[in-house]
């Protein structure tokens, strides 16, 4: 008895196992060979605009994006170890390094906004609408007088990037920050440290699009003190894995999302996203900006954070004849 | 917080009831790579088990010992050595299996490899030893003998088993990794609720976690149910 038992439920498993290999085979799509690997950074993907975008893409082309949402640091790893045939980033300074070690080719500045210092709605430092670098400055003050604690990501991503080279600018070490105790390092995401920085009713650096959506979420009551000026500017670029590095890489359908995300419709769907929940843009585009010359005051600001030798993409890292900058 | 809960909560159930085809192509997805997992453990892990459970050899208690030790193991390490071991420039890159769904299956049937080995070399262990040489004083061979003790423990076999599924299901770091929660080919039920939580979407991220506890209490039902049935 205790056999034939054992015998159905075999088989059962069995056919449930076939039934389960099956669906994962189909899971993994049609279109398997096209995919294009897309490693992004968190603060892009997480804003959900990158879904609209896909969609719309994936509507025209036989291309299947995958993206694979990591901070910057991450994402850069990632192309490095052939596991992305592009990156979406927003560190400039660390987009260079990635094009000089040849590893990437052909970057396109897509979008900006802006990063703001967040903190609580009473500002015990007393920075509201002071500009970055001084803010800063009178955040440390207020710091090592038990006032105020700054909470950093901490996680090397392009967000963590841009505090250290804030600090910097303000000049400051942030290594010998580090060792301070009013400076915390979450070690976490965009999203967490801002849960962490409401916890503490702390300052801490944020992009827009994670802080907007949490605000509109009633997660964090944290107020943006410090929203604007040059040193504040976040750069968003796209940059394909250069097939010398990497044979394997898709380099033509990597081409081909780069030219959607620079094109009319690629823009407007980054300017449009969002405006009707938040009321206002998470993203500008930046192509019809940068040729126009409509705000020539934001395009010296990107041209001096996001530009190297005067362009966005060096003449030496640029490969084949795609009418990219024209 | 409770609101955000009791939101999750009717969020969950407003899901469920509209058979929403995203959830659902995530749950199938969730419940085909882990079962998968489970099914290609046990192959080798309930003879090893039985093995580590029933042997008698030189080193025995160090080799369970070690099956112990990995019981602890994060799932983000694991999930990191295997990303470095499958990545295009690691050891198995040429496969090309990173970013797809059968590499999650790999990671996590190695993720639970432990769960079973120890539990079920445990149970055996359990079992009056009695049982097993009556087997063999009345002429069974080793392996013979060996499926009678293992069929006496039956049910702890099906415990090892079930755990290690719930363990697979609920784990996130090898399919974080591994997996890339890549929408509509990767995305699983923890990966999902990692995502959502961290678009500040909490009340999805509960009705997901509701869907995994109802799917691992419902497995749970179903073998305790199974196992009155044998």
């Amino acid at each position: 008895m205790r056999n034939r038992n054992l015998t159905i439920i075999s088989l059962a498993t069995i056919v449930i196992v076939a039934l389960g290999g099956f669906y994962l085979i189909q899971s993994m799509g049609p279109n398997e060979p096209h995919n294009l690997v897309v490693s992004t950074t968190t603060s892009l993907y997480d804003t959900g605009v990158l879904d609209q975008i896909e969609e719309a893409f994936e509507a025209k082309n036989q291309i299947d994006l995958y993206f694979i949402s990591v901070g910057t640091g991450l994402a850069i790893t990632h192309a490095q170890r052939g596991d992305a045939d592009m990156i979406l980033v927003h560190a400039p300074s660390r987009e260079l390094a990635f094009m000089e070690d040849g590893y990437g080719v052909n970057r396109k500045i897509i979008a900006f906004n802006y990063f703001a210092i967040v903190g609580p709605g009473d500002d015990p430092a007393g920075i509201r609408e002071k500009s970055p670098l001084e803010a800063l400055e009178i955040l440390v003050g207020k710091a090592r007088g038990g006032d105020a604690i700054w909470v950093s990501r901490g996680d090397d991503s392009g967000t963590h990037t841009k505090e250290k080279g804030l600090w910097a600018q303000a000049g400051f070490e942030v290594s010998a920050l580090r060792e301070e105790d009013w400076y915390r390092e979450a070690g976490s995401g965009m999203g967490k440290t801002l849960q962490i920085a409401e916890e503490y009713e702390a300052y801490t650096l944020t992009d827009m699009g994670t802080y907007l959506k949490y605000s509109e979420e009633g997660l964090v009551t944290l107020e943006v003190l410090v929203g604007a000026g040059e040193e504040l500017i976040n750069i968003y670029s796209a940059i394909a894995v250069n097939p010398d590095s990497n044979p394997d890489a898709d380099f033509d359908a990597a081409i081909t999302f780069i030219e959607y995300l620079v094109s009319d419709e690629g823009q407007t769907i980054l300017r449009e996203y969002g405006v009707d929940i938040y009321g206002r843009s998470l993203f500008n585009p930046v192509v019809e900006l940068l040729k126009t010359g409509s705000d020539p005051t934001t395009a010296e600001w990107i041209e001096a954070a996001g530009f190297f030798d005067g362009t966005e993409c060096p003449q030496e890292y640029r490969k084949g004849e795609y009418g990219l900058y024209n | 917080m409770v609101s955000a809960i009791l939101e999750g909560l009717v969020k969950a159930l407003e899901l469920i009831a509209s058979g929403d085809p995203t959830l659902v192509d995530i749950t199938l997805r969730s419940l085909a790579i882990s079962g998968l997992a489970t099914i290609l453990a046990s192959c080798w892990s309930i003879p090893l088990g039985v093995f580590i459970g029933l042997g008698k050899f030189r080193g025995r208690s160090l080799f369970k010992g070690l099956f112990n030790v990995l019981l602890g193991l994060p799932t983000v390490t694991l999930g990191l050595v295997l990303y470095l071991v499958f990545s295009r420039s690691g050891p198995l890159g040429f496969l090309q299996l990173l970013y797809t769904p059968s590499v999650i299956v790999i990671g996590q049937a190695i993720l639970i490899t432990p769960v079973i080995v120890s539990f079920v070399a445990n149970t055996l262990e359990a079992v009056d030893p009695e049982i097993r040489s009556l087997a063999l004083t009345l002429g069974a061979s080793e392996v013979r003998a060996s499926l009678t003790v293992l069929n006496e423990s039956l049910n702890g076999v099906l415990l090892a088993v079930t755990a290690s599924f719930n363990r697979a299901i609920a784990e996130l770091g090898v399919a974080l990794m591994l997996g890339g929660n890549i929408r509509g080919a990767t995305r699983v039920l923890t990966t999902t609720i990692a995502l959502e939580t961290n678009r500040g979407q909490i009340a999805l991220g509960i009705a997901m976690a509701v869907v995994l506890l109802s799917i691992v209490g419902l497995v749970n039902i179903l073998v305790s149910q199974a196992r009155r049935w044998i």
